[in-house]
């Protein structure tokens, strides 16, 4: 490996050092992509290859290509970080603290203890950064530029984080629960990353407190020893390495709560965080319903002669999918996609479109995902100040020689 | 000043291998700029916003760097990491 597994190239042969060669020959993409920007590929310790957002704090996304399987691989699994000093855990040292004004009996727990005295369950869920996509708002918006790769699919095992609570006794005044995580800033004065969720949320039968991630022990840089998970609400509150949480009865208010994650409060139809809200702006909530196309990359050409299957997945903030269209002509004409297997209501779905192209020529693909709350996707993302939520339609131009 | 030490061991063992080929342009307060914002974090962060940011946005990059993330920046610095800043990654 060049230079300690770090290596500069152009997108087409970034995606063909991933293994996504044969189709790289068989597209002869590497020619459509070499206007693209550079993309820097680079791996973690204990990652393989993922594509660089930011080295310290360590941000990095999935290359699409490995969103054709149902589960992310961990090892290709998202890396988003907002403070760089992010701490080895050692099991025997990590303990979990149960505070808060609106508990009644402080709790410390040992990983050993949350495995043993609580019930384990596993829900498949989609952990998406609400920044994803960022990058393809118009005019541009400031933050992470974000390709489609901030998110994946895994099978999470843990307890019930209702359960952990209900030990040491929620008082009637609970209002929010806040999170936080092993990992800080540089500097002292740098806040923490501190989140908090309302005690509805909180208690949901869903909301995990995860120690394994595909049926190993989650990798370091997705929140090792222990991580919360919130089916169907954006990442921000998976809170990584978690070590308190703290049942409060007034509304956290430090940056993370206060300024950033916010949506204006009249543009999308997700759920409600009374306690966060203003009279213009709410903290995010739900995952909004959304769809990727996972083999076929803008400007690609394909041989006509053979039949093309668009494939992808399609997700939302926990309703379900109830169908995916997929268009080859721009828009005017939809089909509808074969769904593929259901690994329930929080995990992305799979679907396929076969396409038997009939002429040589340009076609624009296009896929729009419905959920089962008979929400859509629109044509043009929503504006908003921090680019979050962005669920536009894709629009994909292939040609086909 | 034992802090600014400890503040630069601690940058030269967490910085990456490839941290180290970020370049930035070699114009007036790039000193400034490098040894203030890699304490915490990676010059990437700021090759990401050039053309996103303009004057403006980035005088609110780096006041929010001071006043809410905590970075122990001088008036004198932090006009001398404004003008780089917009000069050389601005809109």
């Amino acid at each position: 490996m060049v230079d300690r597994r770090h290596f500069i190239k152009k997108t087409a042969g970034s995606l063909a050092a991933l293994g996504g060669l044969s189709l790289l020959q068989r597209s002869g993409l590497a020619a459509a992509m070499s206007t693209e920007e550079s993309t820097i590929l680079d791996a973690l310790p204990g990652k393989e290859a993922l594509i660089k957002q930011t080295y310290r704090p360590p941000n990095y996304e999935t290359p699409i290509n490995y969103f054709d399987a149902p589960f992310t691989p961990n090892n290709r699994f998202f890396v988003r970080y907002h403070n760089a000093v992010i701490p080895e855990v050692k099991i025997s040292e990590w303990r979990l603290r149960i505070g808060g004004d609106a508990i009644h009996t402080p709790l410390e727990l040992s990983l050993d203890q949350l495995r043993k005295d609580f019930e384990q369950v596993e829900i498949p869920a989609l952990c998406l950064c609400s920044g994803n996509r960022r990058g393809a708002f118009q005019p541009s918006v400031p933050g992470l530029q974000w390709g489609s790769g901030a998110m994946g699919n895994a099978l999470w095992r843990g307890v019930r984080l209702k359960d952990v609570l209900a030990g040491a006794g929620v008082d009637k005044s609970a209002l929010e629960v806040s999170l936080a995580g092993a990992d800080s800033g540089v500097l002292p004065t740098t806040p923490n990353f501190v989140k908090s969720l309302p005690l509805t949320k909180a208690l949901d039968e869903n909301t995990l407190i995860a120690f394994e991630m595909n049926g190993e022990p989650l990798p370091h840089w997705n929140g090792f020893p222990a991580r919360l998970i919130v089916p169907g609400w954006t990442a921000t509150y998976w809170m990584k390495h978690l070590t308190a949480l703290n049942v409060i009865s007034k509304p956290f208010d430090g940056f993370w709560m206060k300024t950033a994650y916010r949506i204006p409060k009249d543009r999308f139809s997700s759920g409600q965080f009374s306690s966060q809200e203003t009279e213009t702006n709410m903290s995010i909530t739900e995952i909004l319903v959304n769809s990727l196309i996972t083999n076929l990359i803008d400007g690609q050409t394909l041989p006509k002669s053979k039949p093309i299957g668009i494939k992808g997945v399609a997700w939302d903030g926990g309703h379900g999918i109830a169908r995916v269209e997929v268009s080859t002509d721009g828009g005017i004409s939809w089909h509808q996609a074969a769904l593929k297997q259901d690994y329930g209501r929080f995990s992305w779905r799979q679907w396929q479109l076969d396409f038997e192209p009939k002429r040589p020529g340009t076609y624009r693909i296009m896929a729009r995902a419905t959920s089962r709350s008979g929400a859509s996707q629109p044509l043009e993302p929503i504006p908003n100040p921090s680019g979050y939520h962005h669920n536009a339609v894709q629009k994909i131009t292939i040609q086909l020689a | 000043m034992r802090t600014l030490i400890l503040l630069l061991s601690f940058f030269a063992a967490t910085a990456t291998a490839g941290e180290s080929q970020i370049f930035l342009k070699d114009r007036p307060g790039k000193t400034q700029v490098v040894a203030q914002c890699a304490m915490c974090h990676s010059l990437d962060y700021i090759t990401v916003h050039a053309k996103i940011l303009d004057r403006a946005g980035w005088e609110k990059t780096v006041g929010k760097m001071i006043n809410v993330m905590g970075a122990p920046i001088n008036n004198a610095d932090k006009q001398i990491i404004i003008d780089y800043l917009a000069q050389n990654y601005g809109k």
